[in-house]
């Protein structure tokens, strides 16, 4: 191993900071500036995205009531008090897009990972620093284009967040399918290009400029995280790109790539002057495969970090070395390794060949092998521990709970059959909330009250963000336990008054408490806000190690300066998991602590 | 307050699981009234494996978060790994999921399998935003389509002189179906993606332009459930709905012709 040239090779790198404000704040090509960027930007699309939630669960709960005030705020959305169709369609496709991509793809990677890669492998930057802040650069307008889209003629994209075609490629077939749809495919081409910028890094950084002694198998979980999401994200993210290119060529040039033959709209055909069709020979169903390719990963990069932050947290505040730490790394490469054939199992009733529909079902179901032996392993890692209830741990504690609740729907929607019942319901909707949104996002939270010392130097006020834990645990579930009920009956997502059918009025009740309870867990995210920006300038100062935690981050100053350590980059001599250590002198031994006496471990 | 954190996760776990277990218990499926009670057996099996799965870790992990609290003097306990625990766990788990995909493969194949002979045969096409129901008559043949000739008053682009068309009975939003015959209905779309939902049938099958997709299954009971368009397909995709009337076998043939005169 050629870590002590490679280390060289990074310091050769470092810079000293820049003084001026614009270089050192704004255009900055620091790592941990860029990830503060990344994550307030993401708090910011959350925001947006999470009162776009409200106003899709007020509609699904009174969908005729009149909310004249509402009217009043969105005068573009309502008609009096009342929502229009479209406007809810563009608030569920934008919720999810927004979501999905500018918040729990972005907080959790580009934030967390920017802020923690140099500091866990011990590198002074990313290996291309002038690459990184470019990502970001890429990533501010493909936000602002996303957001632009909602003050254009007919409106933001409404084709939902999978922009399915033809819905997406005819410009009559939804307002919102013409310049709104152009704006979401120019912001997710720019988001794919500044995603693909911030992989390279992360891949080059964790397999290249790892500090001496630091091998993978003493990686901390959150870096082996990082860096599978990045070669997912390198790997599928292509596959939306080439299909957005495609779906503009469609819409723009009167290709076919997802229209077949013989689209009628409206009761007009789409023909040509000499009687043929405008389309000819596509199929919607390419688009869904190419997707999904990269859809079904996507769900992968959002929840790896938090798993891999969970276990960092669990591990410090039980104050227990991490039980089964290999099974923990080899679940995290089969979770990815699955990841890449598992996509059909969206497209279950989408038409396309039953034998597919087989294929898929197998890999879908086997991903609750490695996803059981990591909810075991914490389990056991919990087991004659002593946990500390700090905020990160009850948020970890929080991602265990919903890994659990969200995961074994799971086995319910892969089996394909089943899934004939559920697809496109509510079910699907709880499942998927539990699991990808909420368990990457309580780890989001968990991580940042863990490594807000490394942010700005101070710590986040406990019993304030213990208060946001509760209030978001209860309500959390609240919202999103019971749509497995709803979604059992048969309730479709996507329906702007679920009451016109018969069978879904009686449903109306729960829904409406599933609306409170998710007005109440959008209030609670003001703890959030408060807690954060009043911590980062009037929190209290933060030692260089407060959690008595053993990675590398802990051995530089809270904030860390410019090139992280002030002086050489310390030497790895073990894994970040030692607690407990029976004889040792302290209840932890820290990675860069010379070897024990007696030390057998690797 | 050392202690009260544990406790109070404790305690909201074990709510957690009475209450979802409590309401697990309430019916919340439809009636069913096809041949596809197969499919109810697989959710009631994945429900209670899962079920018993979420209870057990649920109450291990409330359990350990309030007992393991940190006291003060005590030491952790020291282990890092335990492979033949480990192997037993995951090869138990990997046992149950061969068991759940035995079983949904071959229920699969069963839902997917070719229709019976005598079959009664329907299409339904989807359009923004209703369903164009079509049977064949008595000559048991569709009538041809061809979609540039589709208008206003002829949706589906029937071909007005093909001799298969001139029986051809059409109904919107309304579909009659014979008790205890089976049906395969070719499900198609003129404009977007919709997707053919009967909730009290189990069926669900997207209406994918360009292709036509048969599904197949048996109308056990008589009665009037619900159709709805389960694919985001546009502003009235909510009301893209219509009704579905399971009539005797033996009264099928007037009954639709009432509703076809409508």
């Amino acid at each position: 191993m050629a870590h002590a040239a490679e280390a060289h090779a990074a310091e050769a790198h470092a810079h000293a900071a820049p003084t001026a404000f614009i270089w050192r704040y704004v255009f900055s090509k620091d790592h941990k500036v860029i990830a503060v960027q990344y994550y307030v930007t993401a708090m910011i699309m959350a925001l947006v995205a999470g009162i776009l939630a409200m106003l899709i669960r007020i509609q699904i709960a009174w969908p005729e009531k009149d909310f004249g005030w509402l009217g009043a705020i969105f005068p573009m959305g309502y008609s009096g008090g009342v929502m229009n169709p479209e406007f809810y369609a563009m608030l569920f496709t934008m919720h999810g897009t927004i979501m999905v991509f500018f918040v729990m793809s972005t907080a959790p990677v580009s934030g967390f990972g920017n802020l923690l890669i140099p500091l866990q492998v011990g590198a002074r930057d990313m290996a291309f620093p002038m690459l990184n802040g470019l990502s970001y650069w890429t990533f501010l307008p493909a936000c602002v284009v996303i957001m632009a889209s909602f003050f254009v003629g007919a409106g933001a994209a409404a084709g939902g967040w999978t922009s399915y075609p033809p819905l997406s490629a005819l410009k009559g077939a939804i307002p919102g399918s013409d310049m709104g749809q152009t704006l979401w495919i120019v912001g997710m081409v720019l988001f794919i290009a500044s995603f693909t910028m911030g992989g390279l890094n992360f891949v080059t950084t964790i397999v290249n400029m790892r500090a001496p002694g630091l091998s993978m198998m003493r990686l901390p979980l959150t870096m082996w995280a990082m860096l599978l999401v990045a070669i997912l994200g390198l790997l599928a993210f292509p596959a939306l790109t080439a299909a957005c290119l495609m779906l503009v060529f469609d819409r723009e040039f009167g290709t076919s790539f997802f229209l077949p033959t013989g689209i009628v709209l409206n009761n007009t055909p789409l023909l040509r002057p000499d009687g043929t069709f405008v389309h000819q020979g596509g199929s919607p169903l390419l688009w869904q495969h190419l997707f999904w390719f990269l859809g079904h990963p996507e769900v992968y990069i959002l929840m790896l970090p938090a798993l891999g932050i969970t276990s960092d947290i669990i591990a410090t505040f039980c104050r227990k070395a991490l039980f089964g730490y290999k099974a923990m790394v080899g679940a995290m490469l089969a979770i990815s390794g699955l990841s890449f054939v598992v996509w059909g199992h969206h497209m279950f009733v989408s038409g396309m060949s039953p034998y597919l529909g087989m294929a898929f079902a197998i890999g879908t179901i086997l991903i609750a092998v490695p996803s059981g032996v990591k909810v075991f392993n914490w389990l056991a890692t919990l087991w004659q521990s002593r946990i500390i209830y700090t905020t990160p741990m009850l948020w970890a504690m929080g991602v265990v709970s919903l890994f659990i609740s969200g995961g074994l729907s799971g086995v319910w929607l892969g089996q394909s059959a089943v899934d004939i019942q559920l697809h496109d319901t509510f079910f699907v909707v709880a499942h998927f909330h539990l699991i990808m949104a909420g368990a990457a996002l309580f780890g989001v939270f968990g991580g940042t009250a863990y490594w807000f010392p490394k942010m700005f130097g101070r710590l986040m006020n406990e019993p304030l963000g213990k208060l946001h834990f509760w209030l978001t645990f209860f309500t959390y579930y609240g919202t999103f336990f019971p749509m497995h009920y709803v979604g059992i009956t048969g309730q479709m997502r996507r329906l702007y008054d679920p009451y016109q059918y018969d069978w879904l009025k009686p449903l109306q009740g729960i829904n409406e408490f599933i609306t409170v309870s998710a007005i109440i867990l959008g209030a609670a995210q003001l703890l959030f806000f408060v807690n954060f920006f009043w911590s980062a300038f009037a929190g209290k100062r933060a030692t260089e190690n407060p959690w008595n935690s053993n990675g590398l981050e802990w051995t530089t100053p809270s904030a860390p300066p410019h090139g992280n350590w002030p002086g050489e980059i310390p030497t790895v001599y073990r894994w970040p998991y030692e607690y407990g250590t029976p004889n040792a002198p302290k209840d932890h031994v820290m990675q860069h602590e010379p070897p024990l006496p007696g030390e057998h471990r690797d | 307050m050392r202690g009260m954190q544990g406790l109070l996760f404790a305690v909201a776990t074990v709510l957690l699981v009475v209450v979802s277990t409590y309401y697990f218990f309430k019916e919340w499926l439809p009636p069913l009234v096809s041949d596809r009670e197969e499919i109810d057996s697989a959710i009631a099996i994945t429900l209670l494996v899962t079920g018993l799965v979420f209870i057990v870790t649920n109450l291990m992990l409330a359990y350990f978060g309030w007992r393991f609290q940190d006291h003060a003097g005590a030491r952790s306990g020291y282990t890092h790994d335990n492979p033949r625990l480990e192997w037993t766990w995951t090869l138990i788990t990997a046992g149950i999921m061969f068991m759940f995909l035995f079983g949904a493969l071959g229920l699969w194949a069963k839902v997917k399998s070719p229709p019976p002979a005598d079959a009664m045969l329907i299409e339904v096409t989807g359009q923004q935003f209703a369903w164009n129901v079509r049977y064949p008559g008595p000559d048991g043949v569709l009538g041809k389509t061809n979609h540039a000739i589709a208008s206003q008053d002829n949706p589906i682009g029937l071909v007005a002189d093909d001799p298969g068309s001139k029986d051809d009975v059409l109904l919107l939003n309304s579909l009659y179906l014979p008790q205890d015959k089976p049906v395969r209905v070719q499900i198609r779309s003129m404009d977007v993606i919709h997707s053919f939902f009967l909730p009290n049938f189990r069926v669900k099958q997207d209406a994918m332009p360009g292709m036509t997709i048969e599904i197949w299954f048996t109308p056990k009971q008589a009665g009037a459930y619900d159709l709805g368009c389960a694919e985001h397909c546009g502003l009235g995709h909510y009301r893209m709905r219509g009704k579905v009337h399971v009539v005797a076998a033996a009264e099928f043939d007037s009954k639709l012709a009432e509703a076809a005169t409508q």
